[in-house]
């Protein structure tokens, strides 16, 4: 598989990762760096359509409004984000106190730890309350995941994993396309009650 | 159903449940998908071994559990984790009611827990008044309904969307239409409110590791991290049986349940919590996190050197979907709390006998749920131990008690099938000659569903001496097992045998001495009266004067294989060893061992399309697939698949006639089979599927005719 961003091959492990992951209904973007990835993410904002909130919010908002979550970018991410947001007046960035926004926000973006390619998983430390809710209330969940850190099954990685489980505290999330049911007659419907798009960049520098 | 119900009142909802026509077709549609999805999950992929794997690692956690259990609770309390033991049900009901009071909880949002379901929690938490939420859609709906889980993954797999949108019409006062996705959308909305309201989450656990004290939680729609991150206390509620030692072995487990549950290769969430995390709503910044381990029953499970394996089940609900009887009947009928063939099972430890009686008989024991279960439980052979516990407990039905003090005595049990010979003689059709015109007054009329063939004028037994010719310098000496039905019904199977074994110079011995192989009273949970016959049939024949033992009836080499070793496992081991290992069934001795040629039954009827019954013990009970296939073409036949061949044609022994309507219902859906596949003739290679398959299709009027595969093979003289 050729990268049509990048132009390159794409390594083994990351096509594998892509197709399992398309298997079940995510959208896998290629992009190079940090900022592709930043360019993407507001890319998909842009075209995503207005909440539909799910309860009554406190305050009335601003119906352009587009709430963009970011709760686990690192210093510098945040601020690159922030600043290619600057050129977007009506998104609305933020990185905590998300149980301000129960009936949902637009996107959360997230790094993800790893990623497992034979069922197309993301590893994501969610121990910090943010990243959690980031991930559960939003409308479409972006993960950001490098290429350099997928590998080809759980148990090829469980060092890794329990590294990650083992912490005191620990809420280790596997996410595996968006939430999705086959309660009712056993037709498949994607969002229940997390979100109702997955996309994963793939980054391809660190 | 708290009340013990009759199993006059239970045959009634089974009635009830095959009028469902919605539910008839659901069902039908989801085995046929489900068999589909499943293989395509594993594709490429060594099944057995990932079962063997897991079947290991969960027996070996049953055997540590102790000291699982203490190492996890240890390192849970480090965490600071609240941890709880709870011996029975109610204790799990008082403990966790007590969280919630102590806690001034009023709300408290649930996801999917079959644990909860066990001890029936809500009940107890409500009586409390206390407001619970289960939060899985498909739970939701029957926590609405006000009705139990109909599928341990698929709670409410019995209604239709117009039903549930009539419910979710009720719940929002406004009109909902029968559309999918709006109505998976409706209680995305709905149920939003509740988590943010809750203050206290419940769920289950798929996994606990001891190693670190981890819960695992495999979910699709996402619940259950809600339940877990936004209520202020979480509450896990987790059998012992879900310990493991590491995170490794979870992931192995995890390889195979969510293929075997639904065919995905993995739920959309898997999430894996160690101890409290972080919790902005509270003082301490963490959330206060209880764990309530329950007994109730395991321990007495795990240390039962028969039963411990049950333990070993993921709950992936395969064993309901693959089921023959759940396909018909739906899950409401097909189990208390848990489902399927471990429902059967589980109902008799968790809810008690009279919970179990009705239950554990309505299985044709046709060991599909075997077949596929991901724990590698003998899941047909438990539900027939339940069967014989539970009437060696409350005391066995005239009917059984009788039929195995019949079968014990092989003369008594020749000498009455004699009498039942004259007995039947005014029933007989003076048109159709092998069948009874009217069944004797002991079956009730929904027992007509199939023609019932008549007993035989002169048994096998009394013709072999007729038909033996001796054979000189022998390719092989058999001894020729020939089971009741065959010797007393069919005795032209196996005359149509002896005609391909003296072709073949086959020296054959009919051992007088044997007797019925015992299946009908193990399958009657007569169990010690299969010992018995097991015993006399192992005198019968002299395993030093034989090649091999064969048998024209699957269920009898199915029987004689397996059954018998395990019967006989603290009275002959070594004899029974040795007898099994002789027992074939024609099929493979004719194909494989003789090697009969292509041109077998020239000039007989050939060219026909010819359809393949595959009998239960013969493809899961004895891995035969393929071999009466080419049978079949060695006859000069064409063989032509039907759909689901090795599907139960719901015969089962005493279920049909226990369970007539159950039993009519998997035997029409198997003939519509035939008829779709074109076939002229279908053959089977077991009597007691002639006899369903036969009867059914003579009753029904298909155009298609019905023969053992001796019969194809070695056709009568035409008179
Ligand atoms: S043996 Fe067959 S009928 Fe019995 S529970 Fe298993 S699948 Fe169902
Ligand atoms: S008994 Fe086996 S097939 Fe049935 S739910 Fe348990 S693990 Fe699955």
């Amino acid at each position: 598989m050729v990268n049509t961003t990048t132009g390159r091959k794409k390594d083994d492990s990351a096509a594998v990762f892509t197709q399992k992951a398309s298997l079940v209904s995510a959208f896998v973007h290629d992009v190079k760096d940090r900022t592709g990835a930043m360019d993407k993410t507001l890319e998909l904002l842009a075209q995503k359509p207005p909440l539909d909130p799910q309860m009554a919010s406190g305050k009335k908002r601003d119906p352009s409004e587009k709430i963009l979550a970011a709760p686990n970018l690192d210093h510098d991410g945040f601020q690159q984000l922030s600043d290619q947001c600057r050129a977007f007046p009506h998104i609305h960035l933020i990185r905590d106190r998300l149980r301000n926004f129960p009936g949902g926000i637009d996107m959360g973006v997230t790094t993800a730890d790893f990623g497992i390619a034979d069922t197309g998983t993301l590893v994501i430390n969610s121990n910090d309350e943010q990243t959690r809710l980031a991930t559960m209330l939003c409308e479409v969940h972006v993960a950001i995941l490098a290429v350099s850190d997928i590998r080809e099954t759980a148990l090829s990685m469980t060092k890794e994993l329990e590294i990650l489980v083992r912490q005191k505290g620990s809420y280790t999330a596997f996410v595996t396309g968006a939430s999705r049911t086959a309660d009712i007659e056993r037709v498949l419907a994607i969002g229940v009650h997390g979100p109702l798009e997955l996309h994963i960049i793939l980054v391809e520098e660190k | 159903m708290e009340s013990h119900e009759s199993l006059k009142s239970y045959k009634n909802r089974l009635d009830d449940a095959l009028d469902n026509r919605f539910l008839r077709q659901a069902m039908d549609k989801f085995a046929v998908a489900y068999r589909a999805s499943r293989e395509n999950a594993f594709a490429c992929m060594d099944v057995a071994d990932l079962i063997q794997q897991v079947a290991d690692i969960k027996a070996a956690a049953i055997a540590d559990s102790k000291a699982l259990l203490d190492r996890f609770v240890k390192k849970a309390k480090a965490h600071g984790v609240h941890v709880h033991l709870a011996d029975t049900a109610e204790d799990a009901n008082r403990i966790i009611g007590e969280i919630a009071q102590k806690s001034g909880s009023k709300k408290i949002v649930k996801s999917k827990s079959m644990t909860a379901e066990e001890i029936h929690l809500n009940r107890w938490l409500e009586n409390l008044g206390l407001e619970v939420t289960e939060t899985d859609l498909g739970e939701w709906i029957v926590q609405l309904r006000k009705e139990g889980p109909s599928h341990m993954v698929m709670p409410a797999i019995h209604l239709s969307r117009f039903q549930v949108a009539d419910l979710f019409s009720d719940v929002t006062g406004t009109d909902q239409d029968a559309e999918i996705d709006r109505l998976v959308k409706v209680a995305r909305k709905e149920l939003r409110e509740k988590f943010v309201e809750a203050d206290m989450g419940i769920t289950g656990a798929n996994y606990a590791l001891a190693d670190t004290g981890t819960i695992g939680i495999a979910t699709n729609e996402g619940n259950a991290r809600l339940v877990t991150t936004l209520p202020k206390i979480h509450v896990a509620l987790v059998g012992i049986d879900k310990l493991l030692p590491t995170l490794a072995d979870a992931l192995t487990v995890n390889r195979i349940l969510p293929k075997n549950a639904t065919g995905q290769a993995i739920t959309s969430y898997v999430t894996w919590i160690t101890g409290p995390s972080e919790c902005t709503t509270t003082p301490s910044g963490k959330r206060e996190m209880h764990i309530v381990f329950l007994d109730n029953g395991r321990k007495k499970i795990a240390a039962d050197p028969v039963f411990s394996q049950v333990l070993q089940c993921v709950r992936c609900g395969a064993c309901a979907n693959v089921c023959p009887v759940y396909r018909m009947v739906g899950g409401h009928q097909m189990g208390h709390i848990y489902i399927g063939a471990i429902g059967l099972i589980t109902t008799y430890f968790f809810h008690g006998m009279e919970n179990a009686k009705n239950l554990v008989q309505n299985c044709t024991n046709c060991g599909a749920c075997k077949a596929v279960c991901a724990g590698g439980i003998d899941l047909p052979h438990l539900i027939k131990e339940i069967h014989t516990r539970i009437q060696d407990e409350a005391g066995h039905p005239l009917q059984s008690l009788l039929l195995g003090k019949v079968l014990k005595s092989r003369k008594l049990f020749h000498s009455l099938l004699r009498t039942a010979h004259l007995a039947q003689k005014p029933l007989l059709d003076k048109k159709e000659k092998p069948y009874l015109r009217h069944l004797p007054m002991i079956f009730s009329s929904d027992h007509n569903f199939r023609r019932l063939p008549a007993i035989a004028d002169v048994p096998f037994r009394d013709r072999f001496i007729k038909l033996h010719q001796p054979a000189k310098n022998p390719g092989f000496t058999i001894a020729l097992f020939s089971g009741c039905v065959q010797d007393f019904v069919y005795p032209e199977h196996l005359e149509a045998a002896m005609k391909g074994f003296a072709q073949h110079n086959i020296h054959v011995t009919f051992p007088m001495g044997q007797s019925c192989c015992g299946l009908p009273a193990v399958s009657m949970g007569e169990k010690s009266a299969a010992r018995d016959v097991a015993l006399q049939n192992l005198d019968a024949i002299d395993l030093d004067k034989v090649d091999y033992i064969v048998t024209l009836c699957a269920s009898c080499a199915s029987h004689l294989t397996h059954g018998v070793p395990k019967l006989l496992k603290d009275y002959a081991p070594e004899k029974a060893a040795a007898f099994a290992d002789k027992v074939i069934p024609y099929s493979v001795f004719m194909n494989d061992i003789v090697g009969i040629a292509s041109d077998v039954s020239a000039g007989a009827d050939v060219g026909r399309k010819t359809a393949f019954h595959s009998p239960c013990h013969l493809c899961r009970g004895l891995g035969v697939h393929n071999t009466p296939h080419e049978l079949i073409e060695k006859s000069g036949n064409q063989y032509v698949p039907a759909v689901e061949e090795e599907t139960c044609c719901g015969f089962g022994g005493s279920f049909s006639t226990t369970f007539p309507a159950v039993s009519n219902e998997i035997l029409t859906r198997k003939l519509d089979d035939v008829t779709e596949s074109g076939a002229d003739l279908l053959v089977t290679e077991c009597p007691g599927c002639v006899l369903q398959l036969r009867g059914g299709a003579a009753k029904q009027g298909r155009k298609f005719t019905v023969c053992h595969l001796s019969e194809l093979l070695y056709p009568p003289m035409e008179h």
